[in-house]
């Protein structure tokens, strides 16, 4: 799909330059639309009748090859696909994989509601920001619709995340879908055999729709038309997960060729987000620890192939802080620049007692740094060198950190003006050029730890000043 | 004529002519199916329209694509002048998917080694420690781990460790190479004033193996490299920093001493996950896109230094909160591994035997030779 241009898009629009939206021009806003940062609805004029055209036209306009299905409401609610390209640096991708982790029915009331909250409150500091999982999964593994609803009860009343109700019967799917009324739950799932009553459990209670159907695209199109057609309009599509091996293959072609027939083909049986199922890692498991490594392996390669949701059961943190570093990576707007400027930073209020820390001028270094800093309340300077966007240890291998580019940042920052000591903390990695840095500074060139988050305890044991 | 009537005046007919009118699909049957429920009438295939409405029109989406990856030979038999027992074969891929074109050339694991141990994370440590003190008998664990090759990374000549002769580098070099039988990667020190001297007598040491320089780079005389490569028969690693303008220009630069595509293998930098492995998932997904498009300065394979995943700081560093870094530390690697993997990477060098094996497995699935666990797909929602 060729990319809008703000023309496209403006000639879509009033072009009455009101202003209501709160941008100068009607071709500003077409701009604002097209990178998503507001939406027709920032529009009044066009919801006035006269324009009811442009507006129907507009929202067609706007509808990205890969429909974007909310899950979830209030605040909480997440947006599953929306996916205008297949390649990253193409443009961006734009919502995240959304991480859901199960919890079965067969539990007590209690430990449903403990694992739901564990769910909801799993975090992992990155850079200043938390690293959180998105909703939660209920199974039907009694096969007792009272039961589930049971379930889906203690969950509601545990959490707000976004539910995903699973379970094949029609029956059980309507108890949990009424229990979580007004929280537009996901069904999981519609298949070739149930489709048409999982369809009038859907509207009757406004839900979108997992149309699943393993391994066979040609079935699944079939299905996901089925339910267009029978009235609902957001729906998931579900291609089935395999363990390692070839059957792993198999799905990830299979995600290839959705992704491929929404994105390129614009075949409107397939432009709608992909659902995953890592979890088939738990079954006939050998060991826990088995079943965690292939169910973050069989994740990893699904949320690389465009899965937009993911049904997990490890809410372990070895397991998922790896995903969910992948996640942020992959889906990180390649647009945004790599680097920071190369110049001194401050950290709180620094004095003249100071340390002075050298670190790159990768953005994701430097922040790194500062984050951790500011978290140990150590007001300190830090030189950012430019080593053109690169991290430590790549740029020590890649020659971008010498005593050259150290000398230029040294002169333009003024340091030596703004410290008393003569001391430059640098990173463990770049221990190797010392010398040659302290040639180049006249410094005296300490060896830092390996890793910033180590710099508190190594400021007690080496004082600066 | 409100919608019930309208859709109760349809019941009988067999077609119906729409003119001048333009209606949005998706919309109408929404609300078509909506005043159906308000109305209490049976669902839309009650009234006769059949879910069925046309045959799908669908294709496996298989491209055609105008350029090919060279393919590289790393290590040479007694008949093409070495003494490897196994070839490695990379590249050669015509398409850009698994099902567009199948496997052509599997991609691969090297294991890397060091004649001097760098400070290990203890994930690692403890698979080593009995070896890590003689390359030659870590080579030899390498393999018996699954390595599909070696890379003997030749640290102690850097100045600022034991500065090492070239002449004490090729002699490791010969050791490793009596070690194992697999094909072998040499790597320097990464101190640009004498790689290319090191790798210019380990390639004289290993003349005809067909083994792979690591590697040429913008920084060092990169001409040396490529000299040795064609006086001595070996292949040479392109590395460049995360720019693939950069990559280009090196890859150029290489052809014009007189290196060919499948003498050549490619590194844009591998960052670590968290840390950078977006720059190089997109990089090489556009370096792939490049020479199946027909750019002839990006059709060589690609290699990756999955081992950098060890720079995060979660895969090794000692946090409870983190949960145990046993297993935190090898799934980085393995993450980093299968990102990279399914970017478009040819030959991946790896540390961790688990995360060797785990990707391993995943390439092992892509060929079919590994099998699934045989389940029920179902049975997830009863486990």
């Amino acid at each position: 799909m060729a990319r809008l241009s703000p023309m496209d898009v403006y000639k879509a629009l009033p072009g009455i330059n009101c202003k209501k939206c709160g941008v100068d021009t009607c071709m500003a806003f077409a701009s604002k639309l097209i990178e998503r940062e507001m939406t027709p609805a920032d529009c009044p004029p066009l919801f006035e009748a006269q324009y009811s055209e442009k507006q129907a036209a507009l929202i067609k306009l706007l509808s990205p090859p890969v429909k974007e299905v909310v899950v979830g409401s209030g605040e909480k609610a997440i947006k599953l696909g929306g996916e205008e390209v297949i390649y990253r640096h193409e443009l961006t991708y734009f919502n995240p994989t959304g991480l859901f982790y199960d919890v079965d029915d067969s539990l007590p009331v209690d430990e449903i509601k403990s694992r739901v909250s564990a769910i909801e409150d799993f975090g992992v500091d990155k850079i200043g920001r938390t690293l959180k999982l998105d909703g939660v999964a209920i199974r039907c593994k009694t096969g007792d619709a009272a039961s589930f609803g049971e379930a889906v009860l203690a969950a509601t009343e545990t959490t707000e995340l976004p539910l995903i109700l699973c379970s094949h019967d029609s029956e059980v799917l309507e108890v949990g879908a009424e229990i979580a009324l007004d929280r537009r739950p996901l069904l999981f799932a519609a298949t070739p055999d149930n489709w048409e009553k999982i369809v009038e459990v859907a509207l009757k209670n406004n839900c979108p729709v997992v149309a699943s159907v393993p391994g066979d695209v040609e079935g699944l199109l079939k299905l996901s038309r089925n339910i267009r057609s029978a009235g609902i309009s957001d729906i998931v599509l579900d291609i089935g997960t395999n363990t390692v091996g070839d059957g792993l293959a198999e799905t990830i072609n299979n995600l290839v060729i959705l992704r491929r027939l929404a994105v390129e083909e614009e075949l409107a049986e397939a432009m709608y987000p992909i659902l995953g199922v890592p979890m088939v890692a738990w079954i006939d498991a050998k060991s826990e620890i088995d079943a965690g490594f292939e169910e973050a392996t069989i994740a990893a390669s699904q949320l690389l192939r465009f899965c937009d949701a993911l049904i997990l059961h490890s809410t372990e943190m070895w397991q998922n802080m790896p995903l969910l570093n992948l996640r942020l990576n992959i889906y990180t707007d390649p647009r945004v620049p790599v680097s920071v400027e190369a110049k001194l930073y401050e950290v709180g209020t620094p004095d003249e007692n100071s340390p002075v820390f050298l670190t790159t001028n990768f953005a994701l270094t430097y922040f790194t740094v500062a984050s951790d800093l500011e978290a140990a309340k150590i007001p300190a300077y830090i030189l950012v060198a430019d080593t053109e966007g690169l991290a430590v240890e790549v740029s020590m291998a890649g020659k971008k950190i010498t005593p050259e580019v150290i000398q230029d940042i040294f002169s333009k920052s003024g340091i030596e003006k703004l410290v008393k000591h003569r001391k430059l903390v640098i990173p463990g990695v770049t221990a190797r050029i010392k010398g040659e840095l302290e040639d180049a500074t006249g410094w005296e060139i300490i060896v830092g730890p390996k890793d910033s988050s180590m710099i508190p305890g190594f400021l007690q044991k080496t004082p600066i000043a | 004529m409100n919608l019930e009537e309208l859709l109760s005046s349809f019941a009988g007919a067999d077609e119906i002519e729409l003119e001048n009118v333009t209606i949005d699909t998706e919309e109408l049957i929404l609300k078509v199916q909506q005043a159906l429920i308000a109305s209490g009438m049976p669902s839309v295939a009650g009234v006769g329209v059949s879910p069925e409405l046309a045959p799908l029109e669908y294709k496996v989406p298989i491209r055609e694509y105008k350029g090919s990856v060279a393919e590289v030979q790393l290590g040479a038999t007694k008949s093409e002048g070495g003494t490897r027992k196994h070839v490695v074969k990379l590249g050669a891929q015509k398409s850009l998917y698994w099902f567009e074109g199948g496997i052509v050339n599997r991609p691969v694991v090297t294991f890397d080694v060091f004649d001097v141990a760098p400070p290990l994370p203890r994930a690692i440590r403890e698979h080593v420690e009995d070896v890590w003190h003689d390359p030659a008998e870590w080579a030899k664990k390498a393999v018996k781990m699954g390595a599909d090759l070696v890379t003997i990374h030749l640290t102690s000549t850097d100045p600022n460790n034991q500065d090492s002769s070239p002449r004490e580098a090729a002699k490791t070099v010969e050791d490793v190479l009596q070690a194992v039988d697999v094909p072998l990667v040499i790597g320097g020190s990464g101190t640009p004033e004498k790689d290319p001297l090191v790798l210019e007598k380990c390639a004289e040491a290993a003349e005809g193996e067909r083994c792979l320089l690591a590697s040429a780079n913008l920084d060092l005389d990169y001409k040396k490299i490529a000299q040795a490569a064609i006086k001595y028969k070996h292949n040479v690693l392109s590395w460049t920093s995360m720019n693939i303008n950069d990559q280009k220009s090196l890859n150029r630069l290489l052809f014009d001493e007189g290196l060919t595509q499948d003498q050549i293998v490619q590194d844009p930098t591998t960052g670590a996950l968290g840390y950078g492995l977006d720059y190089t998932y997109s990089i090489i997904e556009r370096m792939k896109i490049g020479a199946l498009k027909g750019d002839e300065e990006l059709q060589m394979p690609i290699s990756c230094g999955v081992t950098n995943a060890w720079g995060a700081r979660e895969s090794w560093l000692n946090n409870d909160a983190w949960g145990p870094r046993e297993h935190r530390g090898p799934l980085w690697e393995i993450v980093t591994g299968t990102a990279v993997l399914m970017a478009g990477a040819d030959i991946m060098m790896m540390l961790h035997p688990l995360a060797v094996k785990t990707v391993k497995d995943i390439i092992l699935s892509m060929t079919g030779e590994k099998k699934s666990r045989n389940v029920r797909y179902e049975d997830w929602l009863t486990v």
